[in-house]
């Protein structure tokens, strides 16, 4: 049986009496990758935020890495988060701190992470160059384009080599080359430390990316793969409630309006 | 009814915890010293222009003031020593806690809620560190430190704008001044001007962190938590200015 990353069971999420998410139950195992599509509004954001103790559930249980985080306090769940790396929307990178310090931030306040203090230069250094900007390292995000700071902020949820990595909506607002390249630095990612990999997006293309492609190491580039790909797997998103989990190949055979509406859309 | 007074109670409620969370975390690890000093210079150092010019000419005005109904009773050499008294006591405190709520509290709540409208704050969460510990702190330690330095400073100069007025208008010396002024003031008066800013340094740095911290929606959230900031902050002040005066005037 392979090792539970992530399991919400009814998990409720509500503001002001209105819930974001409802009754929403599922899981995903180690290795495996969840691409959640949606519409604006859909909850999407609130599921990679409740899985992280962000957000609390209004109801329902929800376990990171078989542990049950549901009730925990804000300082009991620093030790299990470190084992969690996030890109947010727009980057989310602390505006007061250069490149560098940006990056280097998990590894320097994660308890849990033992980075002894010279690694963590080199180590910034190594994850800036896996996203092709070794040379920001002295910039401030505001001289950033909006690519350049999702690229950090990839560069930042991995570089504690985590063992489930979230992305919230890493290509959104990006022209499609852009977008194209941001995706490719995440199955490259995902495909060389084997994360757990959990992907919001409104681009049906970005979960095409992630399911269709391989990143193969010899010839440094991704390969389309044929037939059906196991362990990754999609989820949609309707006013908070999920209205379909199944395969690339299940999604596009949908008949349901919304989901092949969404689907053919994008 | 009960609809009308859930919204308040409910924004008291929160501010207490927040309030119980930063008081909590002054002694918890990590420290951040760094981010301490980076408060004081800017609650401190960067509130001084203002504070300097509010409290020399409030002293001007209340010597000019002062002296006009002291003429009334051939009581002008008593300008100097009511001027002491009002500053030290009321004026000085009250005064630089509201310039410093108008600033600083401003300022942290639109820092505060900027960083948690674009995820900043999340990101931080998501990262290992504790808001409370990160941003709280700091500026709670560096209010308390900084803003009864902030009123003994305006004290001085307001002292110094009513000695301008009493020796170049009243015909003072400045032996008569500053000798009344000084004989005056009890030690009752001072600390009452000193512990009346530190707890203002609480409500200023609170204030703001507290609107900051639960700023929703975008840049209309945080101009919206700037002003709520501002607002509340300054009523507070007036509040317990008006409580720790009654207990000082008892003891």
């Amino acid at each position: 049986m392979p090792e539970s990353i992530l399991r919400f069971e009814n998990v409720t999420v509500a503001f002001d009496g209105n819930p974001a998410i409802e009754e929403l139950s599922f899981e995903i195992f180690k290795g495996e990758a969840r691409i959640i599509v949606g519409a604006s509004g859909s909850g999407k954001t609130v599921i990679l935020k409740t899985a992280l103790g962000l957000l609390r559930p209004d109801s329902g249980r929800v376990f990171l890495f078989g542990e049950d985080i549901t009730g925990r306090k804000e300082q009991q769940l620093f030790d299990i988060r470190a084992r969690a790396g996030m890109l947010f929307q727009e980057g989310a990178l602390f505006d007061s701190l250069t490149i560098e310090e940006n990056v280097a931030y998990p590894l320097v306040n994660q308890k849990m992470v033992k980075c002894p203090p010279g690694e963590v230069r080199p180590r910034v250094e190594r994850a800036l160059s896996f996203v092709e900007l070794g040379h920001t390292l002295d910039k401030f995000p505001s001289e950033l384009s909006g690519g350049m700071r999702r690229r950090v902020g990839i560069a930042r949820a991995n570089i504690t080599q985590p063992d489930l990595v979230l992305y919230d909506s890493p290509t959104a607002g990006l022209d499609p080359i852009t977008a194209n390249n941001i995706m490719s630095l995440i199955v490259k990612e995902r495909d060389l430390r084997h994360a757990t990999t959990i992907i919001v997006t409104q681009r049906f293309q970005d979960g095409q990316i992630m399911a269709q492609y391989r990143y193969n190491p010899d010839t440094d580039f991704l390969e389309r793969v044929q037939g059906q790909t196991e362990g990754i797997g999609f989820l949609v998103m309707k006013e908070g409630r999920l209205v379909f989990e199944g395969s690339a190949k299940q999604l596009r055979e949908a008949t349901d309006p919304y989901i092949s509406k969404f689907v053919l859309r994008h | 009814m009960l609809d009308l007074l859930k919204p308040p109670v409910l924004t008291i409620q929160e501010f207490v915890f927040l309030t119980g969370r930063a008081f909590r975390s002054i002694s918890r690890r990590p420290h951040y010293p760094k981010d301490v000093i980076l408060q004081m210079d800017i609650i401190g150092v960067g509130s001084l222009p203002i504070v300097l010019l509010t409290g020399f000419f409030s002293g001007i005005v209340m010597a000019l003031q002062m002296s006009k109904a002291l003429q009334t009773y051939g009581a002008v050499n008593q300008t100097g020593p009511i001027v002491a008294i009002t500053l030290v006591r009321e004026l000085g405190p009250v005064l630089t806690a509201l310039v410093c709520a108008g600033r600083n509290s401003a300022g942290i709540a639109s820092e505060l809620g900027s960083m948690k409208v674009t995820e900043q704050i999340d990101a931080m969460r998501a990262l290992g560190t504790d808001p409370i510990q990160k941003l709280v702190k700091p500026r709670v330690i560096a209010a308390a430190v900084m803003l009864p330095c902030l009123t003994a400073i305006s004290d001085f100069v307001g002292m110094l704008g009513g000695y301008i007025i009493a020796t170049a208008l009243l015909h003072q010396t400045t032996a008569e001044y500053w000798n009344a002024s000084y004989r005056i003031l009890e030690y009752s008066d001072i600390t009452q001007g000193l512990v009346k800013p530190f707890v203002y340094a609480f409500i200023i740095s609170l204030v703001g962190c507290f609107y900051g911290l639960r700023t929703r929606g975008g840049t209309q959230g945080v101009g919206l938590a700037t002003t709520q900031a501002v607002v509340a902050a300054s009523v507070w002040i007036f509040v317990l200015n008006a409580l720790m005066t009654k207990i000082f005037v008892s003891i």
